[in-house]
């Protein structure tokens, strides 16, 4: 048994859901999810935000009633005027910790905050530059090794360390709008037609290989990344967290599965097994953690 | 109104001065390691041809830029300051950076080192433009290609710092620095190795139907015979799409923007950029030379679409594009 436990968060849903699908969702992770913290907010589209903002309103009450503790996320490629009032109305609340996907944020930022996913933090360096703005913990980029997030780790004690363990990897962003473009229209007149691809849209290569999955602006990978490194191992690398993004799959029997998998009681191969009995959209894929190519498949595969 | 810049790419000594034989007024290039973004085998500088290379400028009134754009590999920081250093000591006239850690060092150990910010850092906002400004001494911004000349001329109303626009050259489709297909799909990628879709992972296989171009061993695109087959860089392939095949996210086309270069210059742009410092010095001469007769005569108040044609048989894939400039590409 480790002394230190992991913990366990739900990352922002980054899929343009109905209002009443997040309620929902975020209202079964509150009741029956084990899980310490939870991200929420509109991070890959601001057009979408409008939409969406008084269920996720409602969900964060909904979430911190019931224990967990919320995080505001930030825009990942603010583009819009309203993108960039939406970030710095996030930024301005400095006594609240918020996660922060864009440089942009950093601007007018003294309080304290998480650099999520698509931040450009590749090395210690750019974590310290980070914490002495105020950066408590680093959600890792999705392209670094164990080994690397280990090396950061290292050079910056005191830093939580959080890694993206479940759920399609992001991989980029776009000034264009793919979901626009596949059917036919202009990313300012889209029709939110993002809303009909609750995982992304499955991009397959020519020859029929399933591959990507578009989601509006942004592209995923269509493999599921499930970190299923023992959690010994991670905690000797500096790993504090674990997130699991959002999908249409069972997320509260992935979160059972990692807490029993973090707490030492099944190993890799029954997590594989219960996080695929949840439905994932896609096999699963670990290559990134062992500073292969992300589409190779996860360990105990 | 000044004139505008004319920033080209070095991938040797040779393409260094042919380009600013050309017309350059600047050249930026790299080391010969992974610190640059186009980390390829034979090109780039050691630091001795960089410093003759500077100096060999420098008595032509050319400036020399060095990129040590790609982000330190963790736990190998030394070799991203050492980069920053060598530029310094060589007399460059500013490096171009992206890293958070590689630009703290430069304002710390180099105050007087001219800082640009890279595409890569993929700032296209005001305020993280001020972000790099206020915190590191950043004097120039390298636009992200995501942007149209409507929102660079909103943007530079709002920031105090010159600005470099691409305007020749490869596109990437998604946001600089925010892409991580290339490693997804090979283990290797710009922000990792300062590569994308790495010449090594590139396989053509002859197969009915025609000629497949593969990375990673992921199909990427399919020629008749007879067919010119392209490089599979990944977000040019075809991909099918509830069982439909197309270029998803973009087609194999090269960025011209020589028809917006008057809007450019209009919205206050300080400098343009041609990118395709693995090219070579024919490629350089030509688009420079092209570039060079535009913006003197855009500066003498002449119309420019004579030049407009003058680099269609350069593209890769033979099409080109004014990409994000015009809105409608998105």
């Amino acid at each position: 048994m480790t002394e230190i436990s992991l913990q366990l968060t739900v990352g922002p849903l980054l899929f343009n859901w109905a209002p009443e699908r997040i309620r929902d969702f975020y209202g079964r992770i509150a009741d029956q999810a084990p899980v310490d913290r939870v991200y929420i907010g509109e991070v890959v589209c601001g057009k979408r935000a409008p939409l969406l903002d008084h269920a996720f309103s409602d969900a964060a009450e909904r979430l911190e009633a019931a224990g967990k503790q919320v995080v505001w996320s930030g825009l990942g490629l603010p583009a819009l005027r309203r993108d960039r009032k939406a970030i710095a109305a996030l930024s301005a609340d400095q006594e609240s910790l918020i996660e922060i996907n864009d440089v942009s944020a950093l601007l007018e930022r003294s309080g304290p905050f998480v650099a999520g996913p698509l931040l450009n933090v590749y090395n210690e360096a750019a974590a310290r530059e980070l914490m002495s703005r105020g950066c408590v913990r680093l959600c890792a980029n999705v392209e670094l090794s164990l080994a690397a997030v280990s090396a950061i780790a290292a050079g910056c004690p005191g830093l939580e360390i959080e890694l993206f363990a479940f759920g399609r990897l992001p991989l980029a962003l776009s000034g264009r709008c793919y979901h626009a473009r596949h059917h036919g229209l202009h990313k300012d007149n889209c029709q939110f037609v993002c809303d009909r691809d609750l995982d992304g849209l499955d991009i397959r290569t020519l020859d029929g290989r399933d591959f990507l999955a578009v989601n509006g602006v942004q592209t995923l990978s269509h493999g599921v990344q499930l970190a299923d490194i023992p959690p010994s191992e991670l905690l000797r690398a500096g790993v504090t967290a674990l997130r699991l993004s959002p999908h249409t799959a069972d997320m509260v029997a992935v979160a059972r599965g990692f807490r029993a998998f973090a707490d030492g009681r099944i190993d890799a191969v029954e997590l594989a097994a219960q996080a695929r009995a949840a439905g994932p959209p896609g096999p699963f894929v670990g290559g990134y953690l062992r500073g292969v190519a992300g589409l190779q498949p996860a360990g105990a595969q | 109104m000044g004139s505008i810049e004319l920033v080209c790419p070095a991938g040797s000594p040779a393409m260094l001065r042919a380009a600013v034989e050309a017309g350059a007024d600047s050249v930026y290039c790299g080391l010969r390691d992974d610190t640059n973004a186009r980390n390829f085998p034979g090109l780039n500088f050691s630091p001795a041809e960089l410093s003759d290379s500077v100096k060999w400028a420098h008595d032509r009134g050319a400036k020399v830029l060095l990129a040590v754009n790609t982000f330190a590999r963790a736990g190998a920081s030394d070799r991203w300051r050492a980069s920053i250093d060598a530029a310094a000591g060589t007399g460059a006239d500013a490096v171009i950076v992206a890293d958070l850690g590689v630009l703290a060092h430069a304002r710390d150990a180099w105050p007087d080192l001219r800082l640009h910010l890279s595409v890569q850092a993929a700032a296209g906002s005001p305020e993280a433009i001020a972000f790099y400004a206020r915190a590191y001494g950043v004097r120039r911004v390298v636009l992200p290609r995501v942007l149209s000349v409507e929102e660079i001329a909103a943007l530079m109303r709002e920031i105090e710092v010159e600005t470099e626009a691409f305007v020749y050259g490869g596109l990437c489709v998604m946001a600089e620095g925010r892409c991580a297909l290339s490693s997804y799909a090979t283990g290797r990628s710009p922000n990792l190795d300062g590569v994308c879709s790495p010449p090594e992972a590139v396989t053509y296989t002859e197969e009915e139907g025609g000629m497949v171009s593969r990375l990673g061993g992921l199909a990427l695109d399919r020629y008749a015979s007879g067919e010119p087959a392209g490089y599979p860089t990944l977000c040019k392939g075809r991909f099918a799409v509830d069982g439909a095949l197309s270029y998803l996210f973009e087609d194999p086309v090269s960025l011209n923007a020589m028809s917006v270069l008057a809007a450019l210059r209009r919205a206050g742009v300080t400098a343009v950029k041609v990118e395709g410092r693995q090219r070579g010095k024919a490629y350089v001469a030509r688009v420079a030379a092209a570039f060079r007769a535009a913006i003197d005569a855009l500066d003498a108040g002449e119309d420019i679409a004579r030049f407009e044609p003058l680099l269609a048989d350069l593209a890769e894939g033979g099409r080109q594009t004014s990409g994000a400039y015009r809105k409608t590409w998105r």
